[in-house]
Order: structure tokens, then C-alpha cells, then sequence
């Protein structure tokens, strides 16, 4: 008796995880196919049906054209906005990290469950307060009104602070003192070159939580030739004529978009963190449980 | 709170420039280094952390509370607005439906997973995984397609509750659950391969006794696998509700495709406190909220890093 309810139970959960999966991953699967579409082939073929290459490549060419090159305005706008955050969120976080776990100064253990704090607060509480700061200094409207804020990587500074506490032997960087090293030259000849792991590691959250960023850019730009893909994504669905008709009345002057088109940019749009998410899976999930690794 | 002061025992600070570590190394492992090079090192974070993490919230604060109607009068003008409450009546029916289910299946899923051969459990934790890459406004999009009864391959799902159009689908009294079917696919995945994780820290013998008393799969899962996991379920709860406050890119991006129904400028509190402050140029009151949400935020991070001693702060 106990076997065959056993197999019951299996099937079950083979059922149930079955069923996740098309959750999690049609969506996937339905978005790559769709720009091989036209929006006709859309609504009549299967979901999963593969369009045609030649449609392919007009989707594309027409959000890369789309209102005279936008798409590409917003690609730039959104590399130096994570390129540039990410560069100080590493510059600021690498060393800060090696202070709080290899130095000694009053004030470390507060920094340190500030760090914690701001970390584990929700960065979108802060946006708000952030805009209403940036207005007020006149940086509003400027790069550094995105650029600062992403360099501000609390998470990052963690990162280090573990993997400098964990890894770096302290008698190593005494022995470096004994033999006369002064400070800077220990971290920057000893601490540094053994940090690669950690760079690349907060280099790619810093990047991936930029680049993905909508709430803040959302905030800090009012013109469209400033708004990174994120924020651009959501002027495109303004112009997409399923989502909003009411927009394409006879006569109006908006480009029409259809919905490959909206599919085929939000590819352009998650393409990067994709690779990074495809190529550096086990890296990215060892730096969450490094949020909380006090086994 | 900072470096206790026997720290610096005469011995230790005079040794320090010399590096005279031997004999102090024991008591002070970081006695040898110089006691001013740590600002050198985070200097330039506590520049960051002073001018974007604090400054903000202190001023925040100050416009909160300095409007020309009298000391705390934003926060009664943003109590007393008729979109605040039904703001936070909105995210808080979002997060009953969201936390619930993410619980549920997040943990149930996990444990079917760790039943399963180690390479297929890999296959569907990948899958499940992949989603995550798509935050923001990206993850909106597809879910405005796959709600779309006309072009989603979930077309059929929809089509068995009634609904033959976009705004059907959309409807006021969809939203908290359309939300919650956003976060959980978007986020449910990187939890799943956590909390795996965690699972796998359970020593093998553990599990293998428990076989040999009688205990069936399920009954292991319940009784041993859940139990050790359970700080990481308490852990994903409460980052979990700490974000859901602060809602915002889901309705916002949502409420770009319109259809003649839209979803309101101000569903949610941090999208008032955007509307009053971009519409209406009251920045009082626009704070008055962020300073509620802040405070939300905040409470609920500190709790976790002193109550919860999840965090390795030494």
C-alpha cells in the first residue's frame, strides 16, 4: 500500500513543480518569440510560434528609429548612469570595506550597523527625500543626480567588509607593517591584488541594481533625452497603439508602435543584466547569502 | 557602539606605528595598524552615506516638519488627505495576498525541489531563477502581455475568469493581486535558490536517521527541513513587507497603458507622495509621506539588525 501512495505523492509534486515552471518561464519564452512577429501573427499563431527573421530584423529596425533614435539616446544614457555609479560604488566600497575590517578608528562599529541599516532599508525610501535634497542642492536634471545616488552602495561596502574579514590574514598585513610598508602601500600592494573576486562581485550588483533602477531615474529626469531605458520603456507603451488607443486618434502626429515592438525593446532593455545573470548566476547568489551568512 | 577604549592599552598604541604586533595580537588582532588610516579608507563612503543617505532623511524631516501652517501640520495635512488612507489600504491588501503566497510556495516549492535528483533540482531552480533579471519596468511589460487576453499565452486562464480584454483584466479590483503575481515572479526565484542553499547546510546524517526511524519525505520536510529553515523564511518575510511598502514601478508603469481605465496617479503612498510633490509642487506634504514610509523602512531594518542577529557585524 505504502508504495503506490508514495508515486501519488510524486506525481503530485511533479505536477505542481510543472506548473511553476510554465509560470516562471513562458513569459520568457513568449517574449523572445514575439518580435520574430508582426502584430497581426500575434493574435492568430500559436504563442510559441517562430515568426520569420525578416520580421525579426524590421522589429528592430523600427525601435531603433523609433522618434530619431531614441532607443539609443536612452542605451547611452543608461550605460553612463551604471557605468559611472558603478565606478564610485566601487571606488567607495573596496576601500571602505577594508577599513571597518582591517583597521582600528573610533566610530567603526557604528558605521559599520549604519552601513547595515541603510542596507537592509528599501533604497526606494529614500528616493523621495533624495529628489527633494537633489532639487534643493540644483543638481536636479544633472547626471550626478543619478550618478552619486548609484554610487552609494551600502551592500557593496558589506561585501567587502565580509570577504576582507574572511579571507585577508591579518599576520600578512603585519608582517607587510614590520617590513615598513605605511598603510596605503599594504592595501594598495597586499589587500588590493587579493581583492579581484570582491571588485568584480560588487561591481556587478552595483551595475545590475543601476542599470535595472526605474524609481529614481524616473524621478531625476524630465526630458526625454535624458531618461535611461527603464524610464524610456515606459514612454514606449504610450505609444504602443494596443495599450493606448485613445493616443492615435486620426491625425495624430505619435508613432505608432506595436506590440513586438514593446517586446523587442524591452529585449534591448534586460539584455545586459541577462548576460550578467546568465554568466555569473553562482556569483550573484553567493553575494545574497553573504547578506546574511552568520550561520 | 564604537571601539572599546581598553582597546588602545598602552602597549597596543605604542606598538602600532612600529608594528610591534606579536605581543598584543591575541587581545587586539588589528592592533598594528595606525589608528587615523581607517578614515583614510572610508572616507569617501562616509561622504557618500552623510550626503545621500542621511543629509536626505534629515532634510526630509526638516520639510516635514517646517511647513508654514505650524509645527507638524504636514503629516495632519497628509493624514487628512483622502488619498492617503486608501493608499495604504492598497499596498496592505498587495502584501496580504503577496506574502502569503510567496510563503507558501516559496518554501513548498524549495523542499520539493531538495527531493528531487541534484542536476534536475539545478534545471528548475535556473528557471525559476532567470525572471529576477527582469526588474523595473521591464517585468510591468511582460506582464501587460501576458495579461492581455488577446496576445497571452495564459490567454485561456483569462478567458475562464470573463475576461475577454486588457481592461477587463485590469480592473480596480484586480490590481493588489496583479501585483503580487509581478513581485512573485520576479522575486520568488532568487528565494528559492536561497533557501535551497540553507537546505543543503542540513548535515546529511540528520536527514538520513530521520529516514531510518520511519519518516516519509513529507514528513522529514515538515518536521526537520522546515524548522532549520525557518530563520530564512522569518528573514524573506520581512524584507519582503519592508519593500512592499514601498511600492511604486508596478502601478506606475501599469498605469501608462491606459485603455480608458488606468490605474489611479496615486494607488500607492510613495506614488501620492510623487504625485503631491510633482503636481502640486507641495514638497511639505510629499515628505510628510516619505517620512512615514522611511520610518516603516527603517524600524523594520533596525529590528533585524539588532534583534535579529542574522548579520555578521562581529
Amino acid at each position: 500500500m505504502a508504495l503506490p501512495r508514495r508515486h501519488a505523492i510524486q506525481v503530485v509534486a511533479l505536477v505542481i513543480l510543472l506548473f511553476f515552471t510554465a509560470f516562471f518561464f513562458v513569459p520568457m519564452i513568449w517574449l523572445f518569440l514575439a518580435p520574430t512577429k508582426t502584430d497581426g501573427q500575434l493574435l492568430t499563431q500559436s504563442p510559441f510560434a517562430f515568426g520569420s527573421f525578416h520580421t525579426l530584423a524590421q522589429t528592430f529596425h523600427r525601435v531603433v528609429t523609433y522618434s530619431g533614435h531614441s532607443v539609443l539616446t536612452w542605451l547611452k544614457n543608461s550605460a553612463i548612469y551604471s557605468f559611472g555609479g558603478t565606478a564610485l560604488a566601487v571606488v567607495a566600497a573596496i576601500p571602505a570595506g577594508y577599513g571597518l575590517a582591517l583597521t582600528q578608528f573610533i566610530g567603526r562599529r557604528l558605521l559599520l550597523s549604519i552601513t547595515l541599516v541603510v542596507m537592509i532599508m528599501p533604497a526606494t525610501a529614500l528616493v523621495l527625500p533624495l529628489f527633494l535634497e537633489i532639487n534643493k542642492l540644483g543638481l536636479y536634471g544633472t547626471i550626478w543626480s543619478l550618478i552619486l545616488p548609484f554610487g552609494f552602495f551600502p551592500f557593496g561596502v558589506y561585501l567587502a567588509y565580509i570577504y576582507f574579514s574572511s579571507t585577508i590574514p591579518r599576520d600578512l598585513l603585519a608582517a607587510a607593517r614590520i617590513d615598513g610598508a605605511g598603510e596605503w602601500a599594504v592595501f594598495r600592494y597586499i589587500a588590493l591584488p587579493l581583492a579581484r573576486p570582491i571588485v568584480s562581485l560588487v561591481g556587478f550588483f552595483a551595475f545590475v541594481a543601476s542599470w535595472n533602477n526605474f524609481f529614481l531615474p524616473f524621478v531625476m529626469t524630465y526630458d526625454s533625452s535624458q531618461y535611461p531605458l527603464q524610464v524610456g520603456l515606459q514612454q514606449l507603451i504610450g505609444s504602443t497603439a494596443s495599450f493606448n488607443p485613445a493616443n492615435f486618434s486620426a491625425g495624430s502626429s505619435i508613432v505608432v508602435l506595436h506590440r513586438p515592438d514593446l517586446a523587442m525593446a524591452v529585449i534591448v532593455a534586460i539584455a545586459p543584466v541577462l548576460i550578467v545573470f546568465l554568466f555569473a548566476q553562482r556569483a550573484l547568489v553567493s553575494g545574497m547569502l553573504a547578506g546574511a551568512t552568520k550561520e | 557602539m564604537t571601539v572599546p577604549a581598553a582597546a588602545a592599552v598602552p602597549d597596543g598604541r605604542a606598538s602600532a606605528r612600529r608594528g610591534n604586533w606579536a605581543a598584543g595580537k591575541r587581545e587586539h588582532p588589528l592592533a598594528g595598524s595606525s589608528r587615523t588610516a581607517g578614515y583614510f579608507f572610508v572616507a569617501i563612503y562616509v561622504a557618500l552615506l552623510a550626503l545621500l543617505g542621511i543629509a536626505p532623511v534629515v532634510y526630509a524631516i526638516y520639510l516635514a516638519l517646517s511647513n508654514s501652517g505650524g509645527f507638524g501640520s504636514s503629516f495632519v495635512n497628509a493624514f487628512n488627505d483622502y488619498r492617503f488612507l486608501p493608499a495604504f489600504e492598497h499596498i496592505l491588501e498587495f502584501m496580504g495576498l503577496w506574502l502569503v503566497s510567496q510563503t507558501i510556495l516559496v518554501v513548498g516549492l524549495t523542499l520539493m525541489l531538495h527531493n528531487l535528483a541534484q542536476r534536475v533540482g539545478a534545471v528548475f531552480r535556473f528557471l525559476f531563477y532567470i525572471p529576477g533579471a527582469l526588474a523595473g519596468a521591464a517585468s510591468v511589460i511582460v506582464w501587460l502581455f501576458m495579461l492581455d487576453p488577446s496576445a497571452s499565452p495564459f490567454a485561456f486562464v483569462l478567458h475562464w475568469f470573463g475576461y475577454a480584454q486588457f481592461n477587463n483584466t485590469i480592473a480596480p479590483g484586480n490590481l493588489p493581486a496583479i501585483f503580487a503575481i509581478m513581485a512573485f515572479w520576479t522575486g520568488a526565484g532568487g528565494w528559492i535558490v536561497v533557501m535551497y542553499g540553507a537546505l543543503n547546510n542540513i548535515p546529511h546524517e540528520l536527514l538520513e536517521s530521520a529516514q531510518i526511524d520511519g519518516a516519509n519525505a513529507f514528513k522529514t520536510a515538515l518536521f526537520i527541513k522546515l524548522p532549520l529553515i525557518r530563520k530564512w523564511v522569518v528573514y524573506m518575510l520581512v524584507l519582503s513587507f519592508a519593500g512592499g511598502t514601498q511600492l511604486f514601478v508596478e502601478p506606475t508603469v501599469l498605469g501608462s497603458a491606459a485603455l480608458g481605465v488606468g490605474v489611479s496617479k496615486y494607488w500607492s503612498p510613495n506614488q501620492l507622495a510623487w504625485f503631491v510633490a510633482s503636481q502640486y509642487d507641495n514638497f511639505n506634504e510629499a515628505a510628510a509621506i516619505s517620512v512615514v514610509l522611511l520610518v516603516l523602512g527603517l524600524a523594520i531594518a533596525a529590528v533585524l539588525v539588532w534583534r535579529g542577529r542574522l548579520f555578521e557585524a562581529e
